[in-house]
């Protein structure tokens, strides 16, 4: 009979485990309140190597993570007067499409030029932001 | 104008997301560097216009069955005390530092996600 739960099998299930989730957790949480986004990518390699978690459900097991810490960020950062509506709307919209659009996309492409390029663009981005 | 202007960043944004290469990561320094937008508000655009997507992304997730529930509440809970934690923080920090912050953070992740990438074509 087939569970909605992951089996244990395959999966380290001890006090360490536990302690490797909490890790996990608390360091999305931090990056997630504090830089309001990135959490993911820290959390898959996270889920992957220290919670042994399948590669495959590593991104959505993520995004089932960050949703709430977002949604619970967004809410502080709101509260906080950070949010612009008149930004935050047509960025949202533009989200949406271009979330769509991109799920098709991936479909259909190779990843490896696309995240080169954007690992390089990141980093300028990084440096222009860290020293300018 | 602008709206167009702030939607075309969020579809920038949003195609990178959907593709599963971190769609904020993007979109914030984009807000920033070329629109001016503040550090705190660009972070707050890019966790509030994440959630609709985020949402029925995790449907789709959900019902193929690729979510893992293992110790889950484990990781949850405490993200939840640090996220708070980390937003009072954010608001103690100006945004010009807040903004240096998050470039060497963006720095250090696109070395770590370069290099996976590299080696996982070796």
């Amino acid at each position: 009979m087939k569970s909605g739960i992951e089996t244990k099998k395959g999966q380290q299930n001890n006090s360490k485990t536990n302690v490797y989730a909490i890790l996990t957790g608390a360091i999305a949480g931090l990056i997630n309140g504090l830089f309001g986004g990135g959490g993911g990518m820290i959390v898959v390699p996270m889920l992957i190597f220290l919670l042994k978690c399948n590669p495959k459900k590593a991104h959505a097991t993520a995004l089932l993570i960050i949703l709430p810490l977002s949604a619970i960020s967004g809410i502080f950062y709101a509260a906080f007067g950070s949010f612009n509506i008149g930004v935050g709307v047509p960025v949202g919209i533009g989200v949406v499409a271009g979330g769509v659009l991109g799920a098709f996309l991936l479909s259909k492409l190779s990843t490896k030029w696309v995240i080169i390029i954007f690992s390089v663009v990141m980093a300028v981005a990084g440096v222009k932001m860290l020293f300018f | 104008m602008e709206f167009l202007w702030y939607v075309f960043a969020g579809v920038l944004s949003g195609v990178l997301g959907g593709m599963g290469m971190g769609g904020g990561t993007v979109l914030i320094p984009l807000l920033n560097i070329f629109y001016s937008v503040s550090q705190h508000t660009a972070q707050a655009s890019n966790l509030i216009s994440f959630l609709p997507m985020a949402v029925v992304a995790l449907i789709i997730h959900l019902k193929n069955r690729l979510v893992d529930f293992n110790k889950i509440l484990f990781i949850i809970i405490p993200g939840v005390f640090t996220c708070i934690f980390g937003c009072y923080l954010a608001r103690a920090i100006n945004g010009e530092l807040l903004k240096r912050m998050f470039g060497g953070f963006l720095f250090l992740l696109s070395v770590f996600q370069f290099v996976t990438e590299m080696r996982k074509s070796k």
